[in-house]
C-alpha cells in the first residue's frame, strides 16, 4: 500500500513538474532549433530573449496590465465582496452569481464580446481595451477570494469597534481590512498570474504594436522555431516563483494561515 | 446615585422582518445599578441588548439614557459598552492594542492613553499579558480583555451578553465575583444578560425575568426567588412541582386531589421546590419511580395521583427504593402561591 502510494506520488510529481523541467532544459540548448534533449547546453538563447525588442515591449505591456488590472479589480472587488457578505441585499445571491460568472464563461467569449460590442463601437485605444478586458476578467477572482476570507471573519468584531466609537468606514479600514489581508494578497497574486498568462481575451484585444507577452510568444513561434521561447518560458516561471516568495516574505502570508 | 430612570426603555418593540422578538418592553434602570436580564434561550435578551447598544433599529418605542432620547443616535455615538458572548476581540491586535483601541479613537493624549490602558489591563488582572494576541489567551483571559476594552473608555452603560457562558464552572464563579467587585469599584451601570438563575441571583441588584419577548416579573433577587409571580418564573427558580388550585382542589397532569389549607386570596396555583416536599408522612401517597443520589441529598421521582412529583430529602434520612409506596405532604409553608399557573 505504502509503495503504491509512493509510486503514485512520483507519477503526479512527474506529471506536474516534467513539462517545466523539459522547458528549462530546452531553453538552455546550444542548438539552433527547439529540441529535446538538446545537443548541448548554453545560455545563448536566454541572452537572446533580452535582445528581442518585441519581447521587451510585450513584457512591459504584460507587467503593466498584470499589476494595473489586478489593482483595479481589487479596488472594485473588495467593496463588492464586502457589500455582498455584510448586507443581505435582496437579490444578493443573483448579484454574486453574475459577478463571479466570468470564471465559468470561456475567456474567448469575453474577449469577443468586449471587442465586438465595446472596443470597436467606441473606438477605444488598444491598451485601454486590454486593460478593461483584463480587469473584467479578474474581478470575479478578487470577489471570490476576498469573500472567502470575509466569510471567516466574525461580524461582531466590527460591531465591537463601532461600539467603541469607530465609524463604519473606520471599522472597515482598522478591523476588516487587516484581517482579510492574506485573502487580498492571495487575490493579487492569483490575479497577476492569471492576467500574465492570459491568452484568449488578449488575443482578441491586442492590436498593432500593443500586445501581451504570451500573444507575442505565439506569434514569434509562427516564424521562428529557435529555443528562445523555451528560455523565455523558463524565465517567466522563475518570475512567478519570485512573486510568490517575495509576497510571502514582505507580507507574511503564513502569519495568518 | 438614585436617579430611578437613568435608562428607560419605553414600549420598545423589536422585530426581525415581520416577526416580533421583543414586544412593547418597558424597563427603568437606576444609575449605578446592576440589572440581570434572565430568561430562557430565544426570549429576546440579545435582541434587547443590541437595540440598547444601537446595533439594531427598534420597530417601535423609545430608549432614553440620562434624560436624552437616544433611539436614533448611531451606535458609535452612544457611549454604551457591550461585552459580547463571543468576546469579539480584534484578532490582529495585541491585548494592549485591543484595550487602547477606544482610547485611540478618542484621540486621548499618549501619556494618559498609556496610563489608562495599563490601569484597565491591571484591573482585570492581566498585567504582563499586554503583548499577547487573543489567540494566545485562554477563554477566561479573553473574557477579561473584552471587559477591559469596554470599561477603559468609561461607557455610560455597560451591557454584558452571557459573558460567562463559555467558561468552565470554577472560572465562572471566580469571574462572577470579580465582575461584581469591578462594578462596585467603578460604580458603572450594568445590564447583565444570562439564562442562569444562580448567576442572576448572585450578581444582580434587580432581576428582570423575560419570557417570549416580554417581561414576566421584575424585582430583587430574594423577591424573585421566594415569591415568583407566575408558574413560568417559579419553574425557572426551581419550583419544579406546580399545580393548579381551584375550589380546594389541586390539579396536576394526572388528576386532582383535595387540598385543605387556606391559601391567600387570588391564588390560582401552588408550587413547591423538590426540597419543599416532605416525605415520610402526610395525607398523600406516591410510588418511587427513581432515585438519584446527589451527595448531600437524594432526589426522588414519585408517581402520584397528581402526576410525577420531584422530592429531595437529606441523604441521612430514611432512604426509599424503587417501587416503594411513600406518604408525603405538600406543606403550605414551603409553597409559592401563584396568581397565574
Ligand atoms: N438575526 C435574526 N434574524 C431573525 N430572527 C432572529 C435573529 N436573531 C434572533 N432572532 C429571533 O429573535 C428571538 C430572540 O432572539 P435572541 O434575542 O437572540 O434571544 P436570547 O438572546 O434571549 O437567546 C428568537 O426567537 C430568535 O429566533
Ligand atoms: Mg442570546
Amino acid at each position: 500500500m505504502r509503495s503504491l502510494g509512493s509510486v503514485l506520488l512520483a507519477l503526479v510529481m512527474l506529471f506536474l513538474l516534467g513539462p517545466f523541467v523539459v522547458i528549462v532544459i530546452a531553453g538552455l540548448s546550444s542548438g539552433e532549433t527547439l529540441a529535446f534533449p538538446p545537443p548541448g547546453l548554453s545560455l545563448r538563447w536566454v541572452a537572446k530573449v533580452f535582445e528581442v525588442e518585441s519581447f521587451r515591449a510585450a513584457f512591459g505591456v504584460s507587467m503593466l496590465l498584470g499589476v494595473g488590472a489586478t489593482l483595479v479589480a481589487l479596488v472594485l472587488g473588495v467593496p463588492a465582496a464586502y457589500a455582498l457578505d455584510r448586507y443581505k441585499v435582496p437579490g444578493g445571491e443573483a448579484v454574486r452569481s453574475i459577478v463571479t460568472a466570468p470564471i465559468i464563461v470561456p475567456g474567448i467569449i469575453v474577449g469577443l464580446a468586449l471587442l465586438r460590442f465595446l472596443l470597436v463601437p467606441l473606438g477605444l485605444p488598444v491598451m485601454l481595451g486590454l486593460f478593461l478586458g483584463h480587469t473584467a476578467l479578474l474581478i470575479p477572482y478578487a470577489v471570490r477570494i476576498v469573500s472567502a476570507s470575509l466569510n471567516n471573519l466574525r461580524v461582531d468584531i466590527e460591531e465591537a469597534a463601532i461600539l467603541l466609537g469607530a465609524s463604519r468606514a473606520g471599522a472597515f479600514f482598522r478591523i476588516v481590512l487587516p484581517n482579510i489581508r492574506s485573502g487580498i494578497v492571495a487575490a493579487f497574486i492569483l490575479g497577476f498570474v492569471t492576467s500574465f498568462n492570459q491568452v484568449p481575451v488578449s488575443l482578441f484585444l491586442s492590436g498593432p504594436g500593443v500586445t501581451t507577452l504570451p500573444i507575442e510568444m505565439l506569434s514569434y513561434m509562427e516564424f521562428n522555431y529557435d529555443p528562445s521561447v523555451a528560455a523565455l518560458s523558463a524565465l517567466l516561471a522563475l518570475l512567478s516563483l519570485a512573486v510568490v516568495v517575495v509576497a510571502e516574505r514582505l507580507l507574511g502570508l503564513s502569519r495568518y494561515v | 446615585m438614585s436617579d430611578p430612570r437613568f435608562l428607560s426603555l419605553e414600549a420598545l418593540t423589536l422585530a426581525y422582518g415581520g416577526s416580533v422578538a421583543v414586544d412593547k418592553l418597558d424597563l427603568a434602570v437606576r444609575r449605578g445599578e446592576l440589572i440581570a436580564l434572565l430568561g430562557p434561550s430565544g426570549c429576546g435578551k440579545t435582541t434587547t441588548m443590541r437595540a440598547i447598544a444601537g446595533l439594531m433599529e427598534p420597530a417601535g418605542g423609545r430608549i432614553v439614557l440620562d434624560g436624552r432620547d437616544i433611539t436614533r443616535v448611531p451606535a458609535n455615538k452612544r457611549e454604551i459598552g457591550l461585552v459580547f458572548q463571543s468576546y469579539a476581540l480584534f484578532p490582529h491586535m495585541s491585548v494592549y492594542d485591543n484595550v487602547a483601541f477606544g482610547l485611540r479613537l478618542r484621540r486621548v493624549e499618549a501619556g494618559e492613553l498609556d496610563r489608562r490602558a495599563r490601569a484597565a489591563i491591571a484591573s482585570v488582572g492581566l498585567t504582563g499579558f499586554e503583548a499577547r494576541v487573543p489567540k494566545a489567551l485562554s477563554g477566561g483571559q479573553q473574557q477579561r480583555v473584552a471587559l477591559a476594552r469596554s470599561i477603559v473608555v468609561e461607557p455610560r452603560l455597560l451591557l454584558l451578553d452571557e459573558p460567562l457562558s463559555n467558561l468552565d464552572a470554577r472560572l465562572r464563579l471566580e469571574m462572577r465575583s470579580e465582575l461584581r467587585r469591578l462594578q462596585r469599584e467603578l460604580g458603572i451601570t450594568m445590564i447583565y444578560v444570562t439564562h442562569d438563575q444562580a448567576e442572576a441571583l448572585a450578581l444582580a441588584d434587580r432581576i428582570v425575568v423575560m419570557r417570549a419577548g416580554r417581561i414576566e416579573q421584575m424585582g430583587a433577587p430574594e423577591e424573585i426567588y421566594e415569591r415568583p409571580a407566575s408558574g413560568f418564573v417559579a419553574r425557572f427558580m426551581g419550583f419544579e412541582n406546580t399545580f393548579g388550585l381551584e375550589g380546594g382542589r389541586l390539579t396536576g397532569s394526572a388528576g386532582a386531589v383535595a387540598y385543605a389549607s387556606a391559601v391567600p386570596a387570588g391564588t390560582r396555583a401552588l408550587a413547591w421546590r423538590p426540597q419543599g416536599i416532605a416525605l415520610g408522612q402526610g395525607a398523600y401517597q406516591g410510588r418511587v419511580l427513581g432515585a438519584s443520589y446527589l451527595g448531600q441529598t437524594v432526589e426522588y421521582l414519585l408517581d402520584t395521583s397528581l402526576g410525577p412529583i420531584k422530592a429531595e430529602t437529606p441523604a441521612a434520612q430514611t432512604r426509599y427504593a424503587n417501587g416503594d409506596t411513600v406518604p408525603f405532604d405538600l406543606p403550605l409553608a414551603t409553597a409559592a402561591p401563584l396568581a397565574q399557573p
